[in-house]
């Protein structure tokens, strides 16, 4: 017996009651929700619930396996934690779009069908919209627009990608699809898109800070991992992916040192973090999957982690650029705690959660043999602590006396950070509960000598790095300036499309109206007053042009008398008979031309 | 009287310092001592991780700073 209800019908159908509560009994609510919703969780057994007739089809919307229960318990976990810290929040908009976003990630990851999987996945794009417009920072509504665009462009490959699966298979079941059809790829792009694929990643260093302090959290947590779930529902072991994980963990962290805007760094890590995930995808073995999914749940709470303290700093302060915050550590130390901690888990450091997460991608890098894949892992793994690592806490917190002194996050906030803290920790020194939640039988131990030291030496070089390049004045200093990303190609193209628009196309336009409106139904409608004639006009205008000088001139008379008796009389008398005749010829060609 | 914070105080910052520097000597020397379980022969050269993170970390600073940002940076303003 299954008496739960659907963990997506829960959020969303509480998302609507939120704008009738105010104050703290709107808090207790948006609290208590998230709890009831993982109580329920707890009750769902494994198999297939809520299957809904629709058409020909079947709808499922519980699909339930150890894979889609993982994703399912960090989505309604994170949830809490950014519920609580967004609390204090007065717009119920805000709160209803982050009630939305969760449920119809829950909604897409509990998916057993395409259609309402397409559904949830596109009522994602528009909270996820919302959120980034409640932001109201001065490029918030162009970078939301853009996002929804970006977002809508994904939703539509994937419907294509469906509908062409469905047109050749026949069924609407979502499940394992490997990459080996038009349809499949399609698909691929779509969920691509959502998963920040390399040249399809821009929408998210662009949007996500331009969101609230608070709406970020949930941005980070639900759109890129809902898109590595569906990837490791349906393209394990899809070499392409292993290459797209790698490049994804590479290029972003160079545009992490230079950036300045710390919600940006953050927005780069994350993209890099992904990659590690897609790239467990890609190797497709238990271990990398294994990988894959704890290294979503440790990320999902470090990465909330991490937002929330950015959050913290630029609700107290206002700002977010490195060179506007330094020195923080004076006013905010419980903040500045909870980044280190959030820092040190991104890290991988040896009892934060990364460490047993990450570490098992990068073993099954090395176990399947994949030398080259293995050196780009660790260099980005080195990577990410320079700039996830260090950079963050030392900006924002150290680094120069900004002079700001301002207060301590409000309690909830600290909580909430202080929730996700404890997690990190308590998955990094106890990974065996993460490990007991996986899709496959796990058979790792993080905690050996060698990896621990290995690990530490990594980091600690990585450190030493940027003591050295730091003191000797060639870290690159933060500088306030635009990095050109992908994203450059659709807001200047968009320029230069406006201009075509404007400019030749606008020409175009202006000569298929005099053509096609002007000039052809004119001189059409001439013709038709007397086409004998008019055929007539036409041919002696060709012999004029085309004939000997001595005929010009008689040639020349007759067109102007034709030209003056015109339209003149069309009616001709001819036999009725005549008429009939051509009917039943036209008739008979037709009927020999059909048969 | 304003109050004095942790990193205020010179000496602080150079004893934190020299302990990062002293844990850097412990973790070559203990990488003596450990055994390895590697995946790659190169793996168990003696501090193999430290010297391929603080080669990876210095290239991608460098890289970041000479190559990527004067491909890549435009005025703050540059799209509006």
């Amino acid at each position: 017996m299954n008496n739960a209800l659907p963990p997506s019908a829960i959020f969303i159908l509480g998302a609507l009651l939120i704008p009738l509560f105010k104050g703290r009994v709107r808090a207790a609510y948006m609290l208590i929700l998230p709890v009831f919703a993982f109580i329920n969780l707890l009750n769902i057994q494994v198999g297939t619930h809520w299957s809904v007739p629709f058409l020909d089809y079947q709808m499922v919307f519980g699909r339930v396996d150890r894979l889609s229960m993982a994703f399912g318990y960090i989505f309604t976990i994170v949830s809490f934690i950014g519920a609580l810290y967004a609390v204090r929040v007065k717009e119920a908009g805000q709160h209803v779009a982050a009630f939305l976003y969760a449920g119809s990630a829950l909604g897409a990851v509990f998916a057993g069908d395409m259609l309402s999987l397409f559904v949830f996945w596109e009522v994602m794009a528009f909270a996820a919209a919302y959120l980034v417009w409640a932001g109201k920072r001065a490029g918030s509504q162009a970078a939301g627009f853009r996002y929804l665009l970006v977002h809508i462009f994904g939703g539509l490959c994937l419907l294509v990608g469906i509908l062409i699966h469905v047109h050749t298979t026949g069924s609407i079941e979502f499940g394992y699809l490997g990459l080996n059809s038009l349809a499949s790829y399609f698909i691929l792009i779509g969920f691509g898109i959502n998963g920040a694929f390399p040249l399809l990643h821009a929408w998210l260093p662009d949007a996500y800070p331009e969101s609230t302090f608070s709406g970020t959290v949930f941005l980070s947590a639900f759109t890129t991992k809902t898109a590595v779930y569906v990837l490791a529902r349906s393209f394990p072991g899809t070499d392409l992916l292993i290459w797209i994980g790698v490049a994804m963990t590479a290029f972003p962290i160079f545009y992490a040192v230079i950036e300045n805007d710390l919600r940006k760094v953050l927005s780069y890590s994350l993209i890099n973090q992904v990659g590690f995930m897609v790239t467990g995808i890609g190797i497709g073995t238990a271990l990398s999957l294994n990988g894959t999914v704890a290294h979503a749940f440790a990320h999902i709470l470090y990465k909330a982690l991490l937002f929330m303290s950015m959050g913290a700093v630029l609700h107290q302060t206002g700002k977010i650029n490195a060179t506007d915050l330094g020195g923080l550590y004076k006013s905010m130390p419980l903040t500045t705690l909870f980044c280190i901690i959030g820092a040190a888990s991104i890290s991988g450091f040896p009892l934060f959660s990364g460490f047993v997460s990450k570490s098992m991608i990068v073993s099954a890098s090395g176990h399947e043999g994949l030398t080259f894949i293995w050196f780009v892992l660790i260099f980005a793994s080195a990577g990410v602590f320079h700039h996830s690592g260090i950079k963050i806490p030392y900006f924002a917190f150290f680094s120069h006396d900004s002079g700001i002194r301002t207060k301590e996050a409000p309690l909830n906030m600290l909580l909430a950070m202080g929730i996700a803290a404890f997690l990190c920790i308590f998955i990094g020194v106890f990974p065996g509960y993460l490990y007991s939640i996986l899709p496959h039988p796990v058979d790792y131990a993080p905690y050996t000598g060698a990896h621990v030291i290995d690990q530490l030496q990594l980091l600690f070089f990585s450190a030493l790095a940027f003591t050295l390049l730091l003191l000797s004045g060639i870290y690159p200093a933060e500088i306030r300036a635009t990095n050109l990303d992908a994203d450059w190609f659709y807001r200047k193209g968009a320029r230069a499309f406006m201009w075509v628009v404007n400019n030749p196309m606008a020409r175009l336009g202006v000569w298929i109206n005099r053509v096609a409106f002007d000039a052809i139904p004119s001189s059409l409608s001439w013709f038709s007053k007397n086409p004998l004639s008019a055929v007539k006009i036409g041919a002696d205008t060709l012999l004029l042009r085309f004939s000997r000088e001595e005929q010009k001139a008689g040639i020349g008379q007759r067109l102007k008398a034709e030209k003056a008796a015109f339209p003149g009389d069309i009616v001709k008398n001819r036999p009725i008979g005549q008429s009939v005749l051509w009917a039943t010829l036209f008739l008979f060609a037709y009927l020999l031309l059909k048969y | 009287m304003k109050k004095k914070h942790l990193f205020d105080k010179p000496e602080n910052l150079k004893r934190f310092l020299k302990v990062f520097y002293i844990s850097l000597v412990l973790l070559v020397v203990v990488d003596l001592f450990i055994p390895k379980h590697p995946y790659f022969t190169w793996e168990e050269y003696p501090s193999f991780y430290a010297t391929y993170g603080f080669v990876a970390c210095v290239l991608l600073v460098l890289v970041a700073k000479y190559i990527l940002r004067p491909l890549v940076r435009r005025r703050e303003k540059y799209y509006e």
